[in-house]
């Protein structure tokens, strides 16, 4: 896939803390193309949004990128400052984050906040801001959009308010949009609109979307591709497809596993025992060898990435062989394209 | 709207009885004023003449119900010492302290407000603490102390204001200014920035607090993710979200500068309404104090309505409570 629209590139994040230096993200790479999604998976603290803010240079002290590139369009980022990243931000790359209750600003009304969104990039007249909003939240399936333009964000319900949070992100056709959990928050119903909108949207427009998420069925009916993150690391990706019906990594294989629509019930939900590492305290090599069961003596040093047929990587010393029984699906739908 | 307005309104008005009551109380338990007003040695016969006159034989509560019916009757009385109109003699001093509590509220917020949107922006950098540390001096050193300190210094040792006194006054709207002219205000600045003093020190903190609370929140985050720039992200969406401490805070500074800006107009000479009251508790003056006493009250509670209906206008989520 050589016309990714976003490379990252042996991307580092590190947080200076009094314990010592917190690797967050380590040596992440991946790449996203034009209108596809990629779920970033993984539990909490294993890096995920830290690398979803760090591609908007959105890390603030002590944290910092300390190695590896963002490649947007072909052109290096992560060496932008002030105002040359800021012209970056919203306008090629967007940000939705995770709970909508707290995005927009409260005691603003959503048109303000969407003008704002507008001319911080264009210069046009706060009428033509005003149109670009209102289509925009059209776009995203809101009724009546001249009259929530005048809302405020109380007035408004989550689902909703996500959908607005989606319209700002979408305001400049950016090239890809960086989602950190958007439906986490959200009841099932409304998640399911809302993804189905995004798969639309990243048919319709050719928007990339990075979708942060530790939520596994989300990825399976919607993601084109998987990275599985684990302690700052990628450990597992591929075809969303593959990836789900048959990991390579034990990780993944344990998180798939845990997942309770995949469960024959009345027995024992299968765990990933333990729990996520401490950064600052992560193992020599492999940093999940503690809680696999398939570690071995050569854990004790660092995986190499292994290469599989079709773009498939794990991260792994002794990677699971494939299964060939049928594709299984974690939930009845799918939001995933045709093609 | 009109609701919430009528129902504030009514709450007002008790506020004004019940503080009407308790200050016409608190100001007879001190005792009959006849024996300050009066030579000691004279009469029996004028003493009584006197108390009749001014009503002291009468029941506590009749003299209340008269004196309520006067003040609805825009009549509060006649000063003991003046001879003259209460509210004539507390509106005729109001211009000079209303000028200078403005004048200091005016330099409070217009420092204080960007100073502390700074230090919260900005909080480990090196002139954010020591914004911190002047807002602590601010609120913590008497401010009579200070008043002395800024005479001798700007106006004794350097002579570039005059050390007391207030400048010529002309007439705007029925009210007597001076700072309608340059020597007015040279006049005003030490003693507005003396009192203006502690609510900058107030002022500059709570911006800060809430500066570094928005600053920190998924909105400012997701502005920047939109590629606001920090002007527009600051004055945007920070100052609309910390604003209602700050009216607050702004509202109840301004009733007690108006009220009691006793210390600063003694240390400068201004012969403002804080002189006329500490003057008239002197002398037991009891119609100025008591009409004084209610007017604070009235202005407090006006100010509060005022600010209660700001609220409403930078929050949208109180006008849904107050409506519902």
């Amino acid at each position: 896939m050589s016309d990714a629209v976003l490379r990252v590139n042996n991307l580092q994040t590190q947080f200076e803390t009094r314990g010592g230096v917190l690797k967050a993200v380590d040596g992440v790479s991946f790449e996203v193309g034009r209108g596809r999604i990629l779920g970033l998976v993984g539990e909490s603290g294993s890096g995920k949004s830290v690398t979803g803010y760090s591609i908007l240079g959105l890390i603030e002290a002590p944290g910092r990128i300390a190695g590896g590139e963002v490649l947007l369009n072909g052109k290096d980022i992560t060496r932008l400052r002030g105002d040359a990243m800021r012209q970056v931000r919203g306008a090629q790359i967007a940000m939705v984050f995770q709970d909508p209750m707290m995005t927009l600003n409260p005691v603003l009304k959503i048109g303000t906040q969407m003008i704002a969104a507008v001319r911080a990039h264009d210069k046009v007249s706060r009428k033509a801001a005003r149109a670009r909003a209102r289509d925009a939240l059209a776009k995203v399936g809101i009724p009546s959009p001249e009259e929530r333009l005048d809302a405020y964000p109380h007035q408004l319900s989550g689902g909703m308010r996500q959908r607005v949070a989606i319209a700002i992100a979408l305001l400049h056709s950016p090239a890809v949009i960086i989602a950190d959990e958007p439906t986490t928050a959200l009841d099932v119903s409304i998640q399911g609109q809302i993804l189905a909108e995004v798969r639309r949207l990243a048919d319709e427009t050719g928007t990339a979307f990075v979708w942060v998420t530790h939520d596994l069925a989300v990825v399976s009916s919607l993601a084109d591709d998987i990275c599985v993150m684990y302690a700052g690391r990628v450990v597992e990706s591929g075809p969303a497809a593959d990836v789900i019906a048959s990991p390579r990594h034990p990780y993944t294989a344990g998180l798939l596993a845990s997942v309770p629509a995949e469960h024959e019930p009345g027995t024992k939900l299968p765990q990933v025992p333990g729990s996520t590492p401490s950064l600052a305290n992560l193992p020599q090599g492999c940093a999940f060898a503690p809680r696999c069961a398939k570690a071995g003596p050569a854990c004790t040093t660092t995986p190499p990435v292994q290469q599989f047929e079709d773009g498939r990587t794990a991260l792994c010393h002794y990677p699971i062989e494939p299964v060939s029984c049928q594709p299984l699906s974690l939930t009845s739908t799918t939001y995933r394209s045709a093609s | 709207m009109i609701g919430f307005l009528i129902q504030r309104v009514l709450q007002a008005l008790m506020v004004v009885i019940a503080m009407s009551i308790i200050v016409f109380l608190g100001v007879y338990a001190i005792g009959n004023p006849i024996d300050v007003m009066i030579d000691p040695a004279s009469d029996q016969a004028l003493r009584e003449a006197l108390i009749q006159r001014y009503g002291f034989d009468r029941p506590l509560f009749e003299q209340y119900f008269i004196f309520m019916n006067n003040m609805l009757h825009g009549d509060l009385g006649e000063s003991f010492i003046y001879r003259l109109p209460v509210l004539n003699l507390i509106l005729s001093r109001l211009p000079a302290t209303l000028e200078l509590a403005l004048t200091a509220m005016l330099i409070a917020t217009l420092l204080g407000i960007p100073l502390g949107l700074w230090a919260g922006y900005k909080p480990d950098s090196l002139s954010a603490k020591a914004i911190m540390g002047f807002s602590v001096l601010g609120f913590s050193v008497p401010s009579f102390w200070v008043g002395l300190l800024l005479i001798m210094v700007f106006a004794v040792e350097l002579g570039w204001f005059p050390s007391g006194g207030r400048g010529p006054t002309t007439e705007v709207l029925g009210m007597n200014l001076s700072i309608t002219s340059l020597e007015g205000w040279s006049y005003i600045l030490l003693p507005a920035f003396n009192l203006a003093l502690f609510k900058l020190g107030l002022l500059i903190r709570l911006t800060r607090a809430g500066t570094v609370e928005v600053m920190g929140s998924d909105y400012v985050r997701f502005a920047r993710a939109q590629g606001l720039s920090e002007g527009k992200v600051v004055g945007l969406h920070v100052l609309k979200n910390i604003s209602i401490p700050i009216v607050t805070v702004f509202g109840l500074e301004l009733g007690s500068t108006l009220a009691f800006a006793v210390v600063t107009e003694t240390v400068f000479n201004w012969p403002g309404m804080g002189k006329l009251i500490i003057d008239s508790i002197t002398v037991l003056d009891r119609p100025v104090m008591v009409a004084y006493l209610i007017l604070v009250v009235f202005l407090f509670v006006m100010i509060n309505l005022v600010v209660d209906l700001i609220y409403g206008q930078l929050d949208p989520r109180i006008r849904v409570k107050a409506a519902s």
